[in-house]
């Protein structure tokens, strides 16, 4: 879910594409495990998690030699989603040498219609029978033998999260092709007779004759630009003519397409399927009735998230102090060591004072909660809940016509805004895609949660009680929620016009969380990823800021001569100065604000060190109140996506307005918020 | 003939054709709405909308416009 550095999309989609002959392609259906599959044969991280639609990209990677692609999961070839023309494009264009197709064991026959329909393309395909270990613990026994005799191409079954069973899957990919037919489609006799007629008319190439006589007759005009160079002059006409010769319409041709590799995988798969206790899978359907029920639906996704919030406090509060006093010690042992080298002031200020403490206050005061919720939510990803918190939630969705898939991109927005943009690739028209990407910053991130825990811990805190600051947290959740189904709302209604279009979402099967694994991979990549992040970022703001604070300037220093421009505009917001400040400035991370804004308070004495005041004390010598708190609140919710964000919202709209807009949507709405809470609370006091 | 958005949940019955065009008849037929289909209605969002229902081994959840368009023959009540 979150952004890390081998997240899809960051790293993974920037490989550069190199020739494409030698590959082997691994397709499938939408959350069959691909990934998993991918990851274990290359040793690569990409991020896997229980939702159709993670990848949303060609990945690639190599694995003893061979060179492997990924592909985005589709269910079949013929719609025309991002995913499944990418898909398309890469098995018809790019020829690669081997199609593995993943299949899930537990749903093998449906997964078996988009293996037909590449054995359509191309013959070296290797049918690959993943989730071998769920489907025995469903009880369903496969005679994959018989399976592999019906469809003439190898199949093996395999464990993707068990790296032995896969040496099986490389040698059948390395072996030469059998000498058997692949299976083929059959169509209705009438439409075999002129997709005939059109076979006849084109000349062997790389590309099997009968899939281009198919894809002719159905008329695709996208798919038949692409596949152009292959083709004679006029072919498309020729086709036209002879569909219409044969008395056939185009919607019967496609109807045709879609239904008959379902009804052939129906009779391939009859006699595979040697045993199935139908018995246990009612565990999932007893689950799903409780949590997605009348009167225990929105109440289970509250207590499910308070839960987590409950566990991120509890875990921050045993941490944090530790962590705080022993980055205080190393402050206090690094200007000692300074000192002994005798060290000019400013080196030793830029270094120590600047640098040094705005890092360890990252660490100090965002790393712990960053640390601790990200892999709590990972765990629930995994397990396959967020699809329902996008089935609980498309009927608001809906009521502000955006679509239900939202709520899952938003989901994915609690662990990062840039994650989530590009999640928002799952949902198929356009109009709705860019309603969740301008919105999803709405939810407060993953780098922002910890700010927010801490105001809620000193201004709002109610004595420490835990779970009523996990309330609390849930509140500010169920507040950035409404807040996208606002925007979404005014949005859908002014610049992005239109009806909801069709919506068709998978609710998968629950899974074990890989909980260690999972716990294991975010500590490691998470918390590497925020502390490279930090001490590029932080380490020169800090630096900066000390120098801010450093050169005089008129009556006060630069940093106050700064935070002076800002203070009207702060006033006016409940804010000040030096708060305004550490937004701007931590514009590249979200984690570095509350630390910059520390860093301003204190780097004018440069003498108080961290020991001088816990970060409570800091703030409310500064003025703070809860009302101020309060707006921070505000502002931390609602304000300009981080700069990473940004830079992916012009990426994936590729236009500079709607980043404007993305960027110019929440910053609006926090100053507006921010000023109104303000003027509320002075009537109030 | 009903309409798939009126089988309530618990109903089962099978695929007679589909109404609707363009995007979303694909879209249903590659999720294997094709006629003689068995499908299962599991249950509602609290809200009303949309519904999940099991087709080929698969919890799908569609909206009440959607399923609208997929006419099926029932085979065990109820509906609604």
């Amino acid at each position: 879910m979150g952004l890390t550095g081998s997240s899809p999309g960051f790293g993974a989609m920037e490989r550069k594409t190199h020739a494409f002959s030698g590959v082997t392609a691994l397709a499938g259906n939408p959350n069959v495990g691909k990934s998993t599959l991918f990851n274990a044969l290359t040793g690569m991280r990409q991020h896997t998690g229980n939702w159709p639609g993670k990848t949303v990209a060609v990945a690639q990677g190599s694995c003893g030699g061979r060179i492997l692609a990924d592909l985005p999961g589709t269910y079949s070839l013929l719609s025309h989603s991002p995913e499944e023309q990418a898909a398309r494009h890469f098995l018809c264009a790019e020829g690669p040498e081997k199609v593995v197709v993943v299949c899930d064991a537990t749903t093998l026959e449906r997964n078996l219609v988009l293996a037909l329909q590449i054995l359509e393309i191309t013959p070296r395909v290797v049918v690959c029978v993943n989730l071998m270990d769920e489907a025995r613990r469903k009880g369903i026994e496969l005679d994959l033998p018989l399976l592999s005799q019906r469809l003439g191409v190898p199949v093996v079954g395999v464990t993707a999260r068990k790296k032995r069973t896969l040496s099986r899957l490389l040698a059948a990919v390395d072996a030469p092709p059998p000498e058997t037919t692949p299976i083929a489609v059959p169509y209705p006799p009438d439409m075999e007779e002129a997709v005939e007629k059109i076979r006849e008319t084109l000349p062997e190439g790389p590309l099997s004759r009968r899939f281009l006589a198919l894809k002719l007759l159905e008329g695709d005009k996208d798919l038949l630009e692409e596949l152009a160079k292959w083709l004679p002059e006029g072919a498309a006409e020729n086709a036209k003519r002879i569909r219409t010769a044969a008395g056939l319409d185009a919607d019967a041709v496609t109807d045709a397409m879609a239904s008959a590799p379902v009804r052939l995988a129906e009779q391939v798969m009859r006699g595979v399927v040697t045993r199935e206790k139908p018995g246990d899978a009612r565990r999932d359907r007893r689950i799903d009735r409780l949590l997605t029920s009348r009167a225990l639906g929105y109440p289970a996704l509250l207590l499910l998230l308070a839960g987590i919030f409950w566990l991120t406090l509890a875990g921050t509060n045993s941490v944090s102090a530790g962590l705080q006093a022993l980055l205080d010690r190393g402050e206090a042992l690094l200007l000692r060591g300074f000192a002994a080298f005798h060290a000019p002031d400013w080196l030793t200020g830029l270094l120590v004072l600047g640098a040094y403490r705005t890092t360890a206050w990252v660490c100090a005061v965002m790393l712990p909660p960053m640390a601790i919720f990200f892999p709590l939510f990972t765990i629930l990803e995994d397990v396959g809940y967020l699809p329902r918190i996008a089935y609980l939630l498309d009927r608001p969705f809906c009521c502000c016509r955006g679509c239900g898939k939202q709520a899952l991109t938003m989901c994915m927005g609690l662990g990062c805004n840039a994650a989530g943009v590009v999640g928002c690739r799952i949902i198929d028209s356009p109009r709705e895609r860019l309603l969740a990407i301008l919105t999803n910053s709405l939810v407060p991130c993953n780098g922002r949660f910890p700010l927010i825990i801490t105001l809620l811990t000193l201004f709002f805190g109610g004595g420490g009680n835990l779970w009523r600051q996990a309330g609390l947290l849930t509140l500010v959740v169920v507040f950035s929620v409404a807040m996208t189904l606002g925007s979404t709302w005014v949005l859908s209604r002014t610049v992005l016009r239109g009806e909801p279009s069709a919506f068709a979402m998978e609710l998968p099967p629950y899974r074990r969380p890989q909980v260690g694994k999972v716990i294991l991979r975010s500590i490691l990549d998470r918390t590497v990823f925020v502390l490279g992040r930090a001490l590029a970022v932080a380490c020169p703001a800090g630096m900066l800021l000390w120098v801010l604070a450093n050169v005089p300037m008129g009556g006060g220093t630069l940093l106050s001569g700064c935070a002076a421009f800002l203070e009207p505009l702060g006033r006016a917001m409940g804010l000040d100065g030096y708060v305004l400040l550490a937004f701007l400035l931590g514009f590249p991370a979200n984690e570095i604000v509350l630390p910059i804004a520390l860093m301003g308070y204190t780097a004018g004495s440069s003498l108080t060190g961290m020991d001088s005041g816990s970060l409570g004390a800091i703030l409310v010598s500064n003025g703070w109140t809860w009302q101020r708190a309060g707006s921070m609140l505000l502002f931390t919710l609602l304000h300009w996506p981080c700069s990473t964000t940004l830079l992916t919202i012009r990426k994936e709209t590729g236009s500079r307005k709607w980043t404007a807009l993305a960027a110019a949507l929440p910053t609006a709405l926090g100053i507006l918020l921010c000023c109104l809470f303000t003027m509320l609370c002075g009537k109030a006091v | 003939m009903l309409r798939l958005s009126e089988i309530a949940p618990g109903g089962v019955c099978r695929v007679a054709g589909l109404e609707t065009r363009g995007a979303m008849r694909r879209r249903l037929l590659e999720l294997g709405l094709v006629a003689g289909t068995k499908v299962e209605c599991l249950g509602r969002s609290p809200l009303g909308d949309p519904s999940a229902y099991e087709i080929r081994g698969t919890v799908i959840a569609l909206r009440r416009r959607d399923s609208a368009g997929v006419l099926v023959r029932p085979e065990e009540l109820p509906w609604d």
